[in-house]
């Protein structure tokens, strides 16, 4: 890759700020140099691509959420771009009993103690927690 | 507590960049490519049987804590690794080293680095950086792949260097002990290389190496037909993501390693050298190629066979010609 080759295609895909990549590409001497790039086009869209298909999930999950066919700990480890092995690992706690937790039933019975639990691993407040999706909460 | 005479440089590779500011600070004159190729930063690895938020995993780099290990190992530099069970003690540890004047590098998961744009924090856990002081209940930061240094609550440092998953970083960091006034270049330069080309050529399972670049090309081809159109974008889309993502990729690692070629051949007047690194920027243009075109199939949602032969065939090719490459590597003497 030459220098005038090094991809500047700016893209703020959150609208917090890019990353300047540092690239090493060939000069006119044929010397490798640093260049920093804003951003590449094939990357930006694989990135878009990720962020889509979690926001889509993300979606259909709160629907369900608000329907009371699932807890808010599937939205939120979602959101968390966490799978069930992730969170287990986090929570301390086997699959199946993550699993459970799916449950709105079983959820309402869990403990302050695994609330809060949940609740710093998804870095939100124990009350946006059990309050996500219910129609005063307004999440 | 800041570390004053620490300087940051951006890199383009978090690792070696890490490396490479830490010998720097030790007065090692080092640059990134030569860290990169002394440390035999690059590799491949295609474990269809390791999912990774639902998608087969694919690296191209070594493991992580490897490349500082072996550079440092090369250049006679005494360093001190660390791993912990306890948070607590990971973080006293680290203020203990700040307070003695040591930066310190850190493997931590991107996903809880707040100071990094939201749409590149994934559950990563093998990113690196270094600490170079604490001021106002904050760490300093010099993360490698950004412009300039950033900073970050001691919460988040611990949630980040405590992350959990694959590989779990275990609180790991590492600091430069002593370093030693005799540096064999010739020596560090030829070991690095042998050692690419071993883990390139050698490894007998067909997941490693340049016979993993291969097995992912076949799959490659199989994903119109074994996958739903959307899936087989997600795959592909997650084989360019941990290509070109953060500096730790595919056609970024040829340009990286090619430059350390072009170094390597200028210092020890090398020419086959240099041709090497010619034809690794060839090679590089190749991967290029190939995510470029990977990214314009999602994009158009061409799910045809033949757009995802064409993509295998792109990617076989690179693998092919990095073979006789690091063959030509492989034989030649340096010193």
């Amino acid at each position: 890759m030459n220098v005038n080759e090094v991809p500047q295609d700016e893209r703020d895909l959150k609208h917090d700020g890019r990353i300047n990549k540092l690239m090493y590409a060939v000069d006119k001497d044929g010397k490798y140099t640093g260049i920093n790039s804003a951003g590449w086009e094939a990357e930006n869209f694989a990135l878009e691509q990720a962020w889509e298909d979690i926001d889509e999930a993300l979606v259909k999950v709160e629907a369900q959420v608000k329907a009371g066919a699932l807890s808010p700990i599937v939205y939120f480890m979602q959101k968390n771009l966490m799978d069930i092995a992730l969170l287990a690992n986090y929570s301390g706690k086997w699959q199946w009993q993550v699993k459970r937790h799916f449950k709105p039933s079983v959820f309402k019975s869990l403990s302050p103690e695994m609330l809060g639990k949940y609740a710093r691993i998804f870095n939100v407040t124990v009350d946006e927690l059990v309050n996500f999706g219910k129609d005063k909460g307004k999440s | 507590m800041i570390i004053e005479n620490f300087k940051h440089y951006q890199h383009a590779h978090c690792e070696s960049g890490v490396s490479a500011n830490l010998l720097r600070h030790e007065g090692i004159g080092i640059s990134e490519p030569m860290a990169f190729g002394i440390g035999a930063g690059i590799f491949f690895g295609h474990l269809p049987f390791l999912k990774v938020n639902g998608t087969p995993g694919t690296t191209y780099r070594i493991w992580p804590g490897a490349i500082f290990k072996r550079v440092a190992q090369r250049l006679g530099v005494k360093v001190h690794t660390e791993k912990f069970s306890d948070p607590q003690k990971a973080m006293k540890a680290l203020d203990d080293v700040l307070a003695t004047g040591k930066p310190v590098g850190m493997l931590g998961s991107v996903f809880y680095l707040p100071y990094l744009p939201e749409a590149f924090r994934f559950h990563f856990n093998a990113h690196n950086f270094v600490a170079y002081g604490k001021e106002n209940g904050e760490y300093l930061i010099s993360d490698p792949i950004l412009q300039t240094v950033a900073r970050i609550s001691p919460e988040d440092l611990m949630k980040a260097r405590f992350a959990k998953g694959t590989p779990e970083p275990k609180g790991f960091m590492y600091y430069i002990e002593g370093v030693s006034s005799d540096i064999n270049m010739a020596k560090a330069i030829e070991k690095g290389i042998k050692q690419v080309c071993f883990f390139m050529l050698t490894p007998p399972i067909p997941w490693f190496g340049n016979k993993g670049i291969n097995l992912l090309a076949n799959r490659i081809k199989d994903y119109p037909k074994k996958l739903e159109p959307r899936k087989a974008a997600l795959y592909l889309g997650n084989v360019i993501r941990m290509q070109e993502e953060i500096g730790t990729g595919g056609a970024g690692f040829r340009y990286l390693y090619a430059a350390f070629l072009q170094e390597a051949g200028q210092l020890l007047k090398n020419d086959e050298l240099l041709k090497c690194s010619e034809e690794l920027t060839r090679i590089g243009d190749n991967w290029r190629n190939f995510a470029y075109r990977a990214a314009r199939i999602m994009k158009e949602r061409k799910s045809g066979l033949v757009s995802y032969d064409e993509l295998s065939d792109l990617l076989k090719k690179c693998g092919a010609d990095e073979k006789v490459l690091f063959k030509r590597l492989e034989k030649m003497k340096l010193q």
